[in-house]
């Protein structure tokens, strides 16, 4: 899916700035600097960075991480962005990035996984983390098609798609938590969930960022091949978390996969081949 | 997640190690060693890094940023200095400027943003600062020994002996100061516009600008705005560009029609017929017609010039002819009788530690014979970057150029057949031009145009990593 070669010449972008937007960015910053690097946490559609402060932000920040989420614009606190494409989300990500005192590490969740993606041609990550990973393509749509045939069919004529408790959380998580996060949920712009479906695949990463890739077997939103072949294209195996739903940061168990990143990411791991 | 060598001085006292003129040269291994931190040097540093290599950056500053830095005593920016390149065309690619900033930011801007990228990336560890390299000489086995002092001339001098070299000193810093018929009896203040500084240096006073780049054209305009007379000497008419057309930043407009792959031709008849609808012909006003075609000579950025001169506030007048005690004559005969007289006749690229042969530079004109203006025949080790007048920002260029070295160094281990097949492109596009014809003057001889040039790039580049088909 990785377009092979470095693209140096960007006449179109170049001519055709992305429109600047106001972005909300949600941080726990650790007491003391243990000179770690900073994470940015990077939402799926319709998630905003709420998503990541409910746990994941608290418990970095614990073990000494920095760490920041973002709102893609439309989403969240983030303006309101109904025509946002791919790109749009691409440069919120690296502008982003590119604040952060230090070299970042990219954490992707959902469809900001494939976000995250086009965001390592465009910055130099420090690492890369692809939780759950919907990178997109059609095998994606058929398979939110055949869980959720209600939330995903209006998505085809540019309706919001919807996603539901049993898709995004298991059955330990209490009910109220999970009525709670639903109705937090909004909606990615029209044209980027197309994109996701039909865009030009991500260019390859620069500065050789290792990437770690994680999600659960029993995930209803992506495909079960879905995890594999997105580890196998970074060269790797994904970390399973078996009985979670897709969205693992909110989870009843929401601690086993953050601690698997922050174990990785002690163990200094080396730079990809280049 | 560092990945190689970390530098920290080797101890020079070991028994093994070579000696040149009488002291003994610490090797420093498969390191690389970058001249200057500067834009093009941070980034080399960067992108070497990137790749795994060590690297040692010389830089005879105190910090970061090269000409963006205005505290350092080279540097040509003066006080309201805006970028020419619009954002996009300014910003390394792989680390966005904020997207809230302006079109055209200030310089105090691009200095924060030199300064962020260097603690982004960590790489002030990597830089020696206030340490002047005095002497750049290849040795066998495609090494290099560089020698360096501290700034200044004080202390010991030490030479290390590298695997690779970058030099990125910059091309904006020694002025070209022309020579004329009694200029030494003018009793006249005479400066290059080096050190113009501040419009308090123009403020009430007779002001002869002379040149119009980038930089004669912006202090004719402060001399509008300060002094009590301006003229504005040119030795040929330009196209002065509005930073705006049609409603946007104007490299931005030339890069629509770029992308729609509009011939040269055509997009120079359109940006005339721009100007021509706009200001309209200028020759109204006493400047010459072009001699040229817009693209030809370096771009002016100006959208104020032809507003003073339409306000009477500056007095374009011909070439300078010669100097008395008094006045200047101008070619046309008529006389002038300047306060001051700034010189903005441009810079001279200098690699003072260097013999010019390296760069192919046989008869000492100061021209250095390269391909992509980056690579020198027969030393596969050695590269310049930021060697270049773009109609663009140059960072993006610095950029890509150290990311093309530093692929070549890795495959000169890894892929040896790869390296050789570069070596031999370099060796046959030696001089090769990436411009429209432009007029032959002492700054145009590395003139790029920047799609053409990393057109270029990017093809070295796809070569190198999948050899040639
Ligand atoms: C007024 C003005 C405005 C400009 N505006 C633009 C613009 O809008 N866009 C654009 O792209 N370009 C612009 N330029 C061109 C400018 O040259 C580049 O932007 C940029 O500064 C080039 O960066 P560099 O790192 O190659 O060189 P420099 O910034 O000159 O850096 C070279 C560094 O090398 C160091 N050095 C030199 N010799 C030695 C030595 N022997 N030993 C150790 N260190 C050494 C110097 O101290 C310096 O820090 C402008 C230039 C001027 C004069
Ligand atoms: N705002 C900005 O961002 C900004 C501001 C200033 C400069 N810059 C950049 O900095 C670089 C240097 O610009 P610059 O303006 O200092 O220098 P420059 O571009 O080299 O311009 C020098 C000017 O002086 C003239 N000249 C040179 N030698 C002469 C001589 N002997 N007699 C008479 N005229 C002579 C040149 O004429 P010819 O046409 O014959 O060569 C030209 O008009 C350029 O890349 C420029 O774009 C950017």
């Amino acid at each position: 899916m990785t377009a092979e070669r470095v693209r140096v010449v960007r006449s179109w972008e170049w001519a055709r700035p992305e429109r600047p937007a106001r972005r909300e960015v949600l941080a726990a910053v650790p007491e003391r600097d243990e000179a770690k690097p900073p994470l940015l946490f990077v939402p799926g559609f319709g998630h905003g960075a709420w998503a990541f402060a409910e746990h994941w932000l608290g418990h970095a920040a614990g073990r000494g991480f920095p760490a920041y989420a973002l709102s893609l614009r439309g989403h969240g606190d983030s303006e309101p962005a109904p025509e946002a494409t791919l790109r749009s989300y691409t440069h919120d990500v690296t502008q982003v990035a590119a604040s952060l005192p230090r070299q970042a590490v990219l954490v992707g969740h959902g469809a900001g996984a494939r976000v995250v993606a086009h965001a390592m041609a465009r910055y130099p990550a420090r690492a890369a983390v692809l939780v759950a990973p919907v990178l997109g393509g059609w095998g994606t749509f058929g398979t939110a098609l055949r869980r959720n045939p209600v939330g995903t069919v209006p998505a085809v004529f540019g309706a919001g798609l919807r996603l539901n408790r049993r898709q995004l959380f298991s059955r330990e998580l209490p009910d109220a938590d999970a009525r709670r996060h639903l109705a937090r949920l909004g909606r990615a712009g029209r044209r980027a969930q197309w994109q996701l479906l039909t865009g030009r695949s991500p260019e390859p990463a620069v500065g050789r960022p290792p990437v770690l890739v994680l999600g659960s077997p029993d995930d209803r939103v992506l495909p079960a091949t879905a995890l594999t072949s997105a580890a196998r294209r970074y060269a790797s195996a994904p970390l399973l978390f078996p009985g979670m739903g897709h969205d693992l940061m909110l989870d009843a168990r929401w601690r086993e996969p953050i601690d698997a990143i922050l174990d990785w990411l002690d163990k200094d791991p080396a730079p990809a081949l280049g | 997640m560092s990945s190689s060598t970390d530098p920290g001085r080797p101890d020079p006292d070991r028994t093994d190690v070579p000696i040149r003129d009488d002291r003994p040269v610490s090797d420093r291994g498969e390191t690389v060693c970058v001249i200057g931190a500067g834009a093009s040097g941070l980034t080399a540093v960067k992108n070497l890094r990137e790749a795994g290599f060590g690297v040692d950056c010389y830089e005879r500053e105190t910090g970061v940023g090269g000409a963006w830095n205005w505290r350092h005593d080279r540097s040509p920016v003066y006080a309201s200095t805006h970028l020419i390149s619009s954002r996009p065309f300014t910003q390394f690619p792989d680390f966005p400027m904020p997207d809230d900033w302006p079109d055209y930011p200030h310089h105090s801007q691009l200095l924060s943003y030199f300064e962020r990228y260097a603690d982004h990336f960590d790489l002030r560890q990597h830089v020696w600062f206030g340490t002047e390299v005095v002497r750049v000489e290849p040795v066998e086995g495609d090494r290099w020994d560089v020698t360096t002092r501290s700034t200044g001339g004080y202390g010991p001098e030490r030479t290390s002996r590298y695997a690779a070299v970058v030099l990125a000193n910059g091309h904006n810093w020694s002025p070209k100061l022309p020579r004329y018929e009694g200029l030494e009896e003018f009793r006249g203040e005479v400066m290059h516009a080096s050190s113009y500084k501040d419009p308090a240096q123009l403020r009430g006073k007779r002001v002869l600008v002379v040149g119009a780049g980038n930089t004669g054209c912006d202090i004719a305009v402060e001399a509008a705005q300060q002094a009590s007379h301006c003229w504005h000497s040119t030795r040929r008419g330009y196209w002065y560009a509005p930073k705006y057309v049609l409603g946007r930043p104007a490299d931005q407009v030339n890069d629509t029609l770029l992308a729609l792959r509009v011939p040269l031709r055509v997009r120079q008849w359109l940006y005339h017929w721009t100007l021509r609808l706009t200001v309209g012909d200028l020759t109204r006003f006493g400047m010459p017609e072009p001699d040229h075609r817009v693209y030809e000579t370096h771009p002016i950025a100006n959208s104020q010039l032809v507003y003073y001169v339409g306000h009477g506030e500056v007095t374009p007048v011909p070439d300078v002819a010669r100097f008395d005690d008094r006045a200047v004559e101008l070619t046309d005969g008529r006389r002038i009788d300047p306060e001051l007289v700034v010189f903005a006749t441009g810079y001279l690229p200098r690699f003072e530690f260097l013999k010019g042969q390296v760069l192919g530079d046989e008869d000492g004109s100061g021209r250095p014979r390269l391909w992509l203006n980056a690579f020198t025949a027969g030393h596969p080790t050695l590269a310049v970057v930021g060697l270049v007048q773009p109609d663009s920002g140059i960072f993006p260029i610095s950029h890509w150029q150290s990311v093309l070295f530093a692929r070549l160094l890795t495959l000169r281990a890894t892929r040896p057949d790869r390296a050789a097949a570069f070596d031999r492109k370099v060796r046959a596009g030696l001089g090769e031009r990436y411009s429209a014809k432009v007029k032959d003057s002492t700054r145009h001889w590395f003139e790029v145009g920047h799609a053409d040039y990393l057109r270029a790039l990017q093809r070295a580049l796809h070569e190198l990593e999948e050899g040639t088909r």
